[in-house]
């Protein structure tokens, strides 16, 4: 909301300066938007006239201009197409600053005549983009005054914030209102003449709702003025109008703008003589029906939406917006006026439903004051009457009254209950009183308090209490730090929420960058990532390429990588933990932890230790993210059938029995080319990993202690064993068969070489395996190490079909 | 017969000094030491002695092997050295070239702040609830007093999902508020809660992100009061921004959930174009809170006759934003390399209050 600081004196009595109300605003809480004060910027400039011209003897474009800016002649060269004798202006001596061209004025030359000073044009002045020509101004206009006053530009504006309950406070009045409360300064009562009422209005008003409707407009007032002269409106209107951004119309016009702002009262001004028959029936729409409104625009309707309709026909957005049929224009003579009461909700549905937003909408939907109708016709009307001559009819209603009379039941000591500040029940009472409403002590602790009729937001004691506490002010509150539960704080997370904070560091540790992207994704992409659908598809996406809810997070990393790609880092390692959608239900959201590594898995330096990143890197991610959810790892089985988007070759199913608890591997070369991250000078693979944090279960906790450590005194021996096998047999079959074999003495083994080619058949592999033998009781002696590797030798041959090499 | 054991020693001495290679030692060992070396030559000399006269030539033929052992022994340690320099010395490298290359990543800012400021709250004896992105329109809007039609419900820009064929159509949720609700659902009181989280809203330029984060908190009691928000969000505004002494404004304002309702400003310099938390005459708007509502409570099953309380929210990104100097939003979302190299901070000093909240602008230098 925007006013100027004169208008806000119009309502409050106050020696307050600008700056304490300014600082008093917030804290009523009616947030300072900003302040533009534009008098310093236009002291310089003042009002002159120009009385000769001659042209420039050295250019066409130009006239050399003589000005009277109320003292002696001046020599200005002109360069505006406008410029005439007689023509009264803004004129910039020299010396002023214009802040259009950013320039201190000096007497100069130009093409050979000396200029001192300038006529300006809006823009230069910055007062808005107007270039055309230079201002021209009234010709009684004072020569030699400072421009800005005379136009009444060096009023400040103000724009503050409104929350949506503070209707009351969508009107200059309600602002003033406010701040007497708080005691800067006294409301002044609104005065005007008296008018003489001519007869009745020649249009009458008749609401037809229904009996079981009435709320949808329980209040109109309306009255015929008569031999109306719809000129301009007088200058202070429009200097205030055009001072908070909007554009002088005509009288008719501004002065219903004019009142909005100033009251926070929205009103309609018809045409009466284009009104056809007598009376204006506010009802609903029928389906279907249509009208065009005051921006030319025709609006289809149904029947839960206000209009207001003549015989006809409707040519009324009840609340929201006027029609272009019966609207007023400079020809007006005879203006019928409408105040009315509409409910906030039918306003808001209908507005939205057409997505029609107007000034009016605005408050009506937040709520108006409720006796607006009656209470201040004959201000707005003495108004119309002084501005624009003519005569006023007597008063035209219907409708019995908006029902906003409610008693809120007040215990004063719940001001201290709820923000430990003790204020007197009399100080209580009157700060309420001074805010409009009406306290009722029935009793010490029994209050019944009515909140004024534009105060609809108030309903309970909660907002008693709002309202005494920002009079007094939040600063009275104490500060009083939360008393403590424990002595030694207790851990803020649970098992399963410290999950995602234990992955990321270790992740980072691992040398991975932990990025956060949009929990949505386009919908071809949500698709080819096993999603998509309806239900996790947006109705109102702000772009196509965030419709649908994720599925993965594994597209947001690929799309990353194409990025810094494409600002030339090829080589790169990102994860993310974040949700997953599996569906809309509140249960349908999963954590996903899901790493890439794209390129080289180093920079090129001289110990050439980098290598291409593949499989393998991602199989070593999901691992240390399982070990470090709990889950024993060396038990795990690895399947060949994760998601499509991986290398169907070099990728795999991590599992815990059926149970899938990860995927890695290297991603699918199409998946690549699709996020441009394959060929070209790119070198290197790209691998990654997803898990799903819920698929783990959370390791139950049996307390702190460690089992007993027990280490054998006896020393362990190493034996290495090379096996000939189907190519087909994995590494984790071969060690499972290795394993089981050596129960208990081994208790470690591992692949240390896989070799196919010379010396080895088709089809055929050597695995050679490195086993760890740890005896308990005994040092082991020779005939103990060969019957183990007799029983390695002899499982793997009939789990493996595999033979010792020779 | 025996030698002179003065000379004896003498020339085993300076034989040993002589001696230029480990080959040179050892045969000076086998003259002097060795089987028919001169000195073992002496000893067995020594039974053609009798008396005291063997007695005393004994002890000093045994002086004199004690002391070449011992010089030979020296001498040998110093060849040996002598070659190993020689050897060491043909392996001098270039000691300023690079170490192997090690990766470190960087976590994200916004997981940092989230950290601190569980953290903080957890010093508070605070407890971490979460609830669904994906929200029915009871949870987002109307359990919090924000019926349909409310002028409130446009200005959340509330992304909506397709409708199910009841015609009931779920929202993303566009704060974090609708956690409240499910905790006072869940829970009874006492209530010391806060849920951080990711929340959307469709707006989408310099300064909005069409998704962001959100911290709610929310505490219920018997004895709540207003005096406790503002202690206790003044408490967690000093900690976070590590100011002891920083100013904290609490402003009349509105949320229909809450009643009475406040915004709250923290304390900034803006001298120099620069922003600085503290001190200094202006005023930056961080937070949002306020007393429960009785209506939510009541919405929730927990009658406001007994309990009352408060909540807050407040946006990850701008917090974080101003605790570390961010001055953009938008790459938060990006990944942008560059930025998380230099905003992101080392995963091995998080936050905690042993060791401190507070990350110093230099602590994400180190390798990549």
């Amino acid at each position: 909301m925007k006013f100027t600081w004169g208008w806000l004196n119009d309502h409050l009595d106050t020696t307050a300066d600008m700056a304490t109300i300014l600082d008093a605003l917030p804290m009523l809480g009616l947030e300072v938007e900003g302040v533009v004060d534009k008098s310093a910027a236009l002291a310089p400039f003042i009002i002159a006239k120009i009385t000769a011209t001659a042209k420039h003897p050295n250019a066409d474009s130009l006239q050399v201009c003589t000005v009277n800016a109320g003292g002696d002649d001046i020599e200005v060269v002109c360069g505006a197409p406008n410029a005439r004798v007689g023509m009264v202006g803004v004129f910039a001596p020299v010396g002023a600053y214009v802040p259009g061209i950013d320039l201190t004025l000096t007497t100069a030359e130009i093409r050979g005549v000396t200029s001192n000073g300038m006529m300006c044009s809006e823009r230069e002045m910055m007062l808005s983009d107007e270039h055309d020509g230079i201002i021209a101004l009234d010709d009684d206009a004072p020569l030699g005054k400072g421009y800005a006053e005379w136009a009444g530009l060096n009023d400040p504006i103000i724009e503050i914030a409104i929350t949506p309950n503070r209707a009351d406070c969508l009107g200059v009045r309600g602002v003033a209102r406010d701040l007497a409360a708080a005691g800067y300064g006294t409301l002044k009562l609104l005065k005007f003449d008296e008018i003489s009422t001519d007869g009745d209005s020649l249009i009458k008003w008749n609401i037809d709702m229904g009996d079981d409707r009435v709320h949808l407009c329980p209040r109109v007032t309306g009255r015929t003025f008569s031999n109306v002269t719809n000129a301009a409106s007088p200058q202070w209107m429009q200097q205030r109008l055009t001072a908070i951004g909007q554009r002088p119309m005509s009288a008719l016009v501004d002065i219903t703008n004019y009142t909005m702002i100033d009251l926070g009262r929205p009103l309609h001004a018809y045409d009466a003589d284009k009104i056809a028959g007598d009376t204006l029936t506010i009802r609903l729409a029928k389906d279907g029906e249509a009208f065009t409104a005051l921006n030319d625009k025709t609006y289809k309707l149904d029947a839960e939406m206000i209009v207001i309709a003549d015989a006809d026909g409707v040519d009324d957005l009840g609340g929201i917006m006027g029609g272009a049929r019966t609207g007023i224009s400079d020809a007006t003579t005879n203006m019928f006026l409408e105040i009315a009461i509409f409910d906030p909700i039918s306003i808001a549905t209908t507005g939205r439903k057409l997505n029609l937003n107007s000034d009016a909408r605005y408050r009506f939907e937040r709520g108006l004051d409720a006796t607006s109708p009656d209470t201040m016709m004959d201000y707005i009307s003495a108004m119309v009457v002084s501005i624009c001559g003519g005569s006023a009819s007597k008063v035209a209603e219907a409708g019995a009254g908006a029902d906003w009379q409610r008693l809120i039941a007040y215990n004063p000591s719940r001001c201290a209950a709820l923000t430990a500040v003790q204020i007197a029940s009399s100080k209580q009472a009157e700060i309420l009183e001074n805010l409009g409403f009406t306290v009722v002590q029935d009793s010490d602790d029994a209050w019944s308090v009515q909140p004024p009729s534009w105060r609809g937001d108030i309903v309970g004691a909660a907002d008693l209490v709002e309202e005494v506490m920002r009079v007094v002010g939040f600063d009275e509150i104490p500060e009083v730090s939360l008393p403590r539960l424990s002595v030694v704080a207790t851990p803020a997370v649970d098992a399963v929420q410290k999950r995602p904070h234990t992955i990321k560091r270790l992740l980072a540790g691992r040398g991975m960058m932990e990025a956060v992207t949009f929990s949505f994704l386009d919908a071809k992409t949500a698709i080819r990532f096993g999603g998509g659908g309806d239900a996790l598809t947006l109705v109102n996406a702000i772009s196509a390429e965030l419709t649908t809810m994720r599925p993965s997070i594994m597209p947001n990393l690929l799309a990353a990588l194409m990025r810094n790609n494409a600002r030339g880092e090829g080589d790169a390692s990102i994860f993310e933990v974040g949700p997953i959608f599996m569906g809309d239900g509140a249960d349908d959201q999963r954590t996903s932890a899901t790493g890439l590594r794209r390129g080289m898995t180093a920079p090129r330096e001289w110990t050439n230790a980098a290598r291409p990143v593949d499989w393998a890197d991602a199989r070593g991610d999901a691992i240390a993210v399982l070990s470090a959810l709990g889950v024993d790892t060396d038990s795990l089985q690895t399947t060949t059938d994760a998601p499509d988007w991986y290398h169907p070759g070099q990728s795999g199913v991590l599992r815990q029995g059926r149970k899938a608890l990860a995927y890695f591997g290297a991603i699918h070369p199409e998946v690549l080319q699709d996020y441009d991250l394959d060929g070209g000078n790119l070198k290197g693979g790209a691998a990654g990993f997803e898990i799903i944090l819920e698929d783990v279960a959370l390791p139950k906790f049996k307390g702190t202690a460690r089992p007993l450590a027990q280490f054998s005194p006896f020393q362990q021996v190493g034996r290495d064993f090379a096996f000939i096998l189907n190519q087909d047999i994995t590494a984790e079959q071969l060690l499972r068969a290795v394993k089981g074999a050596g129960k208990p003495l081994v208790t470690a083994a591992t692949v240390f070489d896989v070799y196919q080619g010379k010396g080895i058949a088709d089809g055929a592999k050597s695995m050679a395996v490195a086993v760890t033998l740890q005896p308990t009781k005994a040092t082991l002696t020779e005939d103990e190490i060969e019957a183990v590797s007799s029983a390695i030798i002899a499982a793997v041959e009939k789990h493996c079909d595999g033979q010792l090499r020779g | 017969m025996l030698p002179d054991l003065d000379q004896l020693k003498e020339s085993a001495i300076a034989s040993i000094d002589e001696a230029v290679t480990l080959d040179d030692l050892d045969a000076i060992r086998v003259d002097t030491l060795g089987k028919k070396g001169s000195i073992s030559n002496a000893m067995k000399s020594l039974g053609q002695q009798t008396g005291d006269a063997r007695r005393d030539a004994g002890q000093a033929l045994n002086a004199i092997k004690t002391a070449v052992a011992d010089a030979i022994d020296a001498k040998k340690r110093m060849l040996s050295r002598a070659v190993l320099d020689e050897k060491l010395n043909a392996e001098k490298t270039d000691v300023s070239l690079t170490p192997r290359p090690e990766s470190v990543g960087r976590i994200h800012p916004l997981s940092r702040t989230l950290e601190e400021i569980t953290a903080i709250f957890a010093e508070m004896g605070f407890t971490v609830a979460e609830g669904p992105e994906i929200e029915s329109d009871f949870y987002n809007f109307t359990a919090l007093n924000i019926p349909p039609e409310h002028p409130a419900r446009q200005e959340h820009d509330t992304f909506y999902l397709t409708p199910d064929k009841t015609g009931k159509r779920k929202v993303l949720r566009t704060h974090t508020s609708p956690v409240q609700i499910r905790t006072m659902e869940s829970c009874t009181p006492p209530i010391r809660i806060i849920a951080p989280g990711r929340t959307y809203r469709s707006d989408h330029d310099a300064t909005h992100s069409p998704m962001f984060q959100q911290c709610e908190g929310l505490v219920i009691g018997k004895d709540i009061h207003m005096g406790h928000l503002k202690g206790c969000l003044i408490d967690f505004c000093r900690t976070f921004f590590g100011v002891d002494d920083l100013p904290v404004r609490f402003r009349p304002s509105y949320f229909p959930f809450t009643e009475p309702s406040a915004e709250v400003d923290i304390g900034c310099s803006r001298e120099g174009g620069g922003l600085k938390i503290g001190g200094g005459g202006d005023w930056l708007e961080i937070l949002g809170a306020g007393m429960v509502n009785p209506k939510v409570l009541e919405n929730c099953g927990i009658d406001p006759n007994e309990y009352q309380g408060f909540a807050f929210g407040v946006g990850l990104e701008r917090i974080a934003m101003l605790k570390y100097g961010i001055p953009d939003l938008r790459p938060f979302y990006d990944s942008d390399l560059r930025w998380m190299r230099h905003y992101g901070f080392m995963p091995f000093d998080p936050p905690s209050v042993h060791l401190g909240l507070n990350a110093s602008s230099t602590n994400t230098r180190g390798s990549t």
